[in-house]
């Protein structure tokens, strides 16, 4: 399979008031066209760190040191060097090509505008010129039909906007268009993006199987229940088909149950849209439902990285089979992992892992280890191999 | 008015481990904290440690009807529901409230000893240095270090914050712990780790659990005994591995169902509970659950359907159970 | 405690905060050493009162014998300011003291229990904010007989429902929390709950105000004295000064800044005082919210 993320070296780091916080540590990691690659780790794994990074949103005090995450877009045919774009070109990006899903998903919508209303503004954001096509083809029919006085009345609007949504049609930043948003009166002649925004907005909404979707999208967030909000803003990141969906943590505050239904519209988004998801969970279980592939990562560092039957059946790195292990499964008992996560001000010298590793080496205080293959695409970063 | 726990009645047994198993919005933190007294009941009793005698005295004169002076003062002294002033204190002593959240249920303004010996200050129970021993002491069978005392709680984890939670509740030696979902907010690592010394504790020291979780796998690895509930009341009642094994109310099977558990292979013929968790302030009629449920007849649209036995100390509260006795 | 150190680096850094401290620092060096700077003239004499050099109603140019000039009736202008500072903090720290109990025992009360408490103490603090604050305060110092003594009760009485009603807001929030819950749930009394687990928490947006309305307090009180219900006359007191300075603020025709120094030099000390509590008042608040929010 193709790559459509690469990172090499990405290494993220935190500069707090009580020191300098290593949230990524030279990480290399591929995310590959059309699968679901999950990331498991605890606090200060650095999984939401990733996430962040490749939309670069890593917030202050936190800064990209170095490394290069590669976006490969098949549609643009370049491999783009994200870390290195120019912010506009960023934005254009974000929430079009790669777009991202949070674990709240109450904080992700604005409280006062509607549902309905927030996603529409995805679509007027980066698909201005499908729109403007649309609104033109509705008023030229308009134009052609029309009989009467009404319509002769209003022929001379409709004429001016046809103009207008042919030049919006056409090329980005068209001036005229542009002028007459801002005027108060005359922002009027572009109503019809708004509702051609809105009809795709409904067709978005009933994708992600949200019930009577046309009055949905009419509410605020306030008056939907958590798993409808986590669909609308599904929703919202789907609008645009990015070629990468990120999901932090988008069914932890969920209800078990509503939960499953969620998991299982992500494994249908799969199936339909052939979008990558890059999923970022700290529950196995639910890593094991979604993914073909998974990342551990452990204090800012990969430490095993397989398909998800590989890493169920042969866990290789020690702090994966421990994780395995600290999951209550009924009958079995419970073991845990000695010791406390490592510190993010001082963490263990060479491996991270190495104080609370049952199979430590003097080496793995010294030197950290590099990812080795050890079976077919199964890679480990552990001395033991 | 919201029914938040809506008829339920509920034994739990000295030293056994009860886990109380629902969603958000089933009343599971609501009956934890009647349990407790953090809750005014609007009816009904509750007992805590109060002899099989008086329970039955007590049902009897309330069977007869009249409201009698023997009946107030026997409610006065065992339920404690009309528990008020001293008696309450004396409660509070023997039956503890562990919090969800870690980082709000400590005073941020507190020192780590004026934490664990706050309940022993309130109870005036030792004092000076059999104090501050007895403080290190709790300190140490919770696995943190005396050297810690004067830190505040910023400056812990999470896993340790809820250490000190319950070290907290440990200090006035109760009988009986209440757990509010402990350990969700933690880590995987370290909700083991959590898990295993309340497992210690309890046979250290014989208690009894109340544990509320919204994890099925929990329940199920730890647990004695499970109490399911949806909107405000127990649909099931029974051990663990039949719950999980074979549930007889619908939405126990479909909660077992929507577990997930990292075994690939268990991914297949789920099934999905369609719809949403309704409010409990519009509750729908009849059985709670038969908007969701694939096999409500009328019969459950109408009437609420009653916790019957339907095998060894196995209760179910379904018109249409899913295995027949 | 790291919280302490890192409170006070954070007001050191920051250029107003440290100026808003070394003005405040200044004044109570001023009024800690006031017998040495400006001996009062000995015997019996009340230190507070201004020493009088002749009984010439034209205030005096500052010369060698009297630094800062004096004033009309021959006050000494530095005696009087230097002094005038200690009675400056005694106004300051007395009504913020009794102001902050007062309100703080009111307002836990009414935040914490709710109910009809609540509505009870509310309806009072809306009795007193009907008023308007100097006209009540004037009122009040009129019905008791100006002093310096009436001008702290009348401050006190007007500016305790302000507190009281942040206070209350504060504890309401503060009520919520699990470790309240958690505190109750240990067995502790209401008193215990409010006392060590709600007010601690609580009173930081109050001590912010507190510092802020020292200046503002100190302020109202030498308006008051200027209108002449403070001090009495000839007392150390800077509003008392420039109310001796009324009729001077203008000169004669040709030279209308010619006493200057009657009514200026009072109310410079007046305007740093101020301005050293409203900085120090303003530092506060912006160290209190980042460090909260850094947690």
């Amino acid at each position: 399979m193709e790559d459509l993320i690469r990172i090499r070296d990405l290494s993220v780091r935190f500069y707090t008031y009580e020191g300098v916080v290593h949230a990524i540590d030279d990480l290399d990691l591929d995310i590959k066209q059309g699968e679901t690659l999950g990331i498991v780790g605890e606090t200060g794994s650095g999984k939401s760190m990733t996430a962040l990074a490749i939309l670069r949103l890593v917030p202050y005090p936190g800064k990209i040191e170095s490394g290069s995450i590669v976006f490969c877009d098949k549609d643009s045919g370049g491999e783009l060097e994200l870390l290195k774009l120019k912010e506009d070109r960023m934005r254009a990006i974000r929430g079009n090509k790669i777009s991202m899903v949070f674990q709240e998903p109450g904080a992700a919508l604005n409280p006062v505008f509607t549902i309905g209303d927030q996603i529409s503004e995805v679509f007027l954001l980066h698909r201005r010129q499908e729109l403007g096509r649309r609104a033109k083809q509705r008023v030229d029919s308009l134009l052609s039909d029309g009989n009467g006085l009404a319509a002769g009345l209003k022929r001379p609007f409709w004429l001016w906007q046809s103009r207008l949504y042919s030049k919006i049609a056409e090329g980005p930043h068209p001036l005229e268009p542009r002028f007459l948003s801002h005027l108060p009166l005359f922002r009027r002649l572009l109503w019809r993006l708004k509702d051609e925004a809105g009809l795709l907005t409904v067709d978005m909404l009933k994708d992600v199987e949200i019930p009577d979707a046309a009055r949905v999208a009419a509410h605020y967030p306030h008056e939907l229940s958590g798993g409808m909000k986590q669909r609308a803003v599904i929703a919202m990141a789907l609008a645009c088909s990015p070629k990468l969906l990120i999901a932090d943590e988008p069914t932890t505050s969920l209800d078990v149950t509503i939960q499953a239904q969620m998991l299982e519209l992500f494994r249908r988004i799969k199936a339909d849209k052939g979008a990558s998801v890059l999923f970022v969970t700290h529950n196995l279980g639910v890593a094991s439902e979604v993914c073909d592939r998974l990342a551990v990562m452990y204090a800012g560092r990969l430490c095993e990285v397989a398909s998800i039957e590989e890493i169920f059946l042969h866990p290789s790195h020690p702090y994966t089979k421990a994780l395995l292990n600290a999951v209550p499964i009924p009958g079995k008992e419970l073991q845990t992992i000695p010791g406390a996560l490592a510190d993010a001000l001082n963490p263990p010298p060479g491996c991270r892992f190495h104080p609370r590793c049952p199979s430590a080496m003097p080496m793995c205080q010294q030197e950290r280890a590099k990812l080795k293959e050890v079976s077919r695409d199964h890679m480990v970063a552990c001395h033991l191999f | 008015m919201v029914k938040a726990v809506d008829g339920v009645s509920l034994a739990v047994k000295r030293g056994q481990w009860l886990g109380l198993v629902g969603e958000s919005g089933c009343g599971k933190t609501t009956l934890a904290k009647t349990v407790v007294r953090l809750l005014k009941p609007t009816s009904g009793h509750v007992y805590f440690d109060v002899p099989d005698v008086v329970k039955a005295e007590i049902e009897a004169l309330e069977s007869q009807g009249k409201n009698s002076g023997k009946l107030t003062s026997l409610l006065k002294e065992n339920d404690l529901a009309t528990f008020s002033g001293s008696r309450v204190r004396l409660l509070r002593r023997r039956a503890q409230l562990v919090h969800q959240d870690p980082f709000t249920s400590l005073d941020p303004r507190m020192k780590l000893k004026d934490i664990v010996a706050e309940p022993l200050r309130i109870h005036r129970i030792l004092s000076g240095e059999a104090r501050e021993m007895a403080v290190k002491e709790l300190l140490s069978r919770v696995g943190l270090s005396a050297g810690q005392l004067g830190r505040y709680p910023h400056q812990f984890s999470g896993g340790q914050r809820q250490r000190i939670a319950i070290a907290r509740a440990l200090a006035t030696k109760p009988d009986f712990i209440a757990f509010d979902e402990p350990t969700s907010a933690l880590d995987v690592s370290v909700q083991a780790q959590i898990l295993n010394l309340l497992k210690d504790l309890k046979s250290e020291f014989g208690l009894t659990y109340l544990y509320i979780t919204h994890e099925l796998l929990i329940a199920e690895s730890v647990c004695d005994y499970i109490a399911v509930m949806y909107l405000g009341r127990v649909v099931e009642m029974g051990r663990p591995e039949e719950i999980f094994h074979t549930p007889h109310h619908p939405y126990s099977q479909s909660l077992v169902a929507a577990t997930p558990v990292p075994d690939p292979k268990r991914r297949v013929g789920r099934i999905i509970l369609p719809g949403e968790v309704p409010s409990p302030a519009n509750p729908p009629p009849g059985c709670t659950f038969n908007p969701r449920c694939s096999r409500a007849s009328d019969e459950c649209r109408e009437f609420e359907p009653e916790l019957k036995l339907v095998g060894d100390d196995h209760y179910v509260a379904c018109f249409h159970p899913l295995q027949t006795a | 405690m790291s919280d302490w150190k890192f409170m006070a680096r954070q007001l050191v850094r920051n250029p107003l905060s440290l100026m808003g401290i070394i003005i405040i620092v200044v004044f109570a060096f001023i009024a800690i050493l006031a017998p040495l700077v400006a001996p009062p003239p000995g015997g019996h004499w009340n230190p507070y009162l201004i020493p009088r050099d002749g009984y010439s109603a034209t205030p005096q140019p500052p010369s060698e014998e009297h630094i800062f000039g004096t004033t009309q009736g021959q006050y000494d202008i530095f005696y009087g300011v230097v002094w005038g500072t200690r009675s400056a903090f005694r106004v300051g720290l007395v009504v913020i003291g009794i102001v902050l109990a007062v309100g703080i025992i009111l307002g836990s009360l009414a935040g914490y229990f709710g109910g009809v408490i609540d509505e009870v103490i509310m309806r009072i603090t809306d009795i007193f904010l009907a008023f308007p604050a100097l006209i009540l305060a004037m009122a009040i110092v009129s019905v008791i007989g100006p002093s310096l003594r009436s001008v702290m009760i009348a401050l006190a009485v007007v500016s305790w429902p302000s507190y009281a009603r942040l206070i209350r807001g504060d504890i309401l929030q503060v009520r919520e929390e699990d470790y309240i819950e958690a505190s109750r749930g240990l067995g502790a009394s209401s008193g215990r709950v409010i006392i060590r687990h709600a007010l601690p928490n609580a009173i930081y947006p109050t001590l912010v105000m507190a510092s802020l309305d020292i200046g503002a307090i100190v302020l109202s009180a030498a308006a008051l004295s200027f209108l002449g219900l403070g001090a009495p006359e000839g007392y150390a007191d800077w509003g008392q000064l420039t109310s001796f300075a009324r009729n001077w603020i203008v000169g004669p025709p040709g030279d209308p800044l010619k006493y200057w120094y009657a009514v200026t030099i009072p109310g410079l000390f007046i305007l740093f005082f101020v301005l050293g509590w409203n900085l120090l008042g303003d530092a506060f608040r912006d160290i209190l919210d980042p460090k909260l929010a850094r947690r």
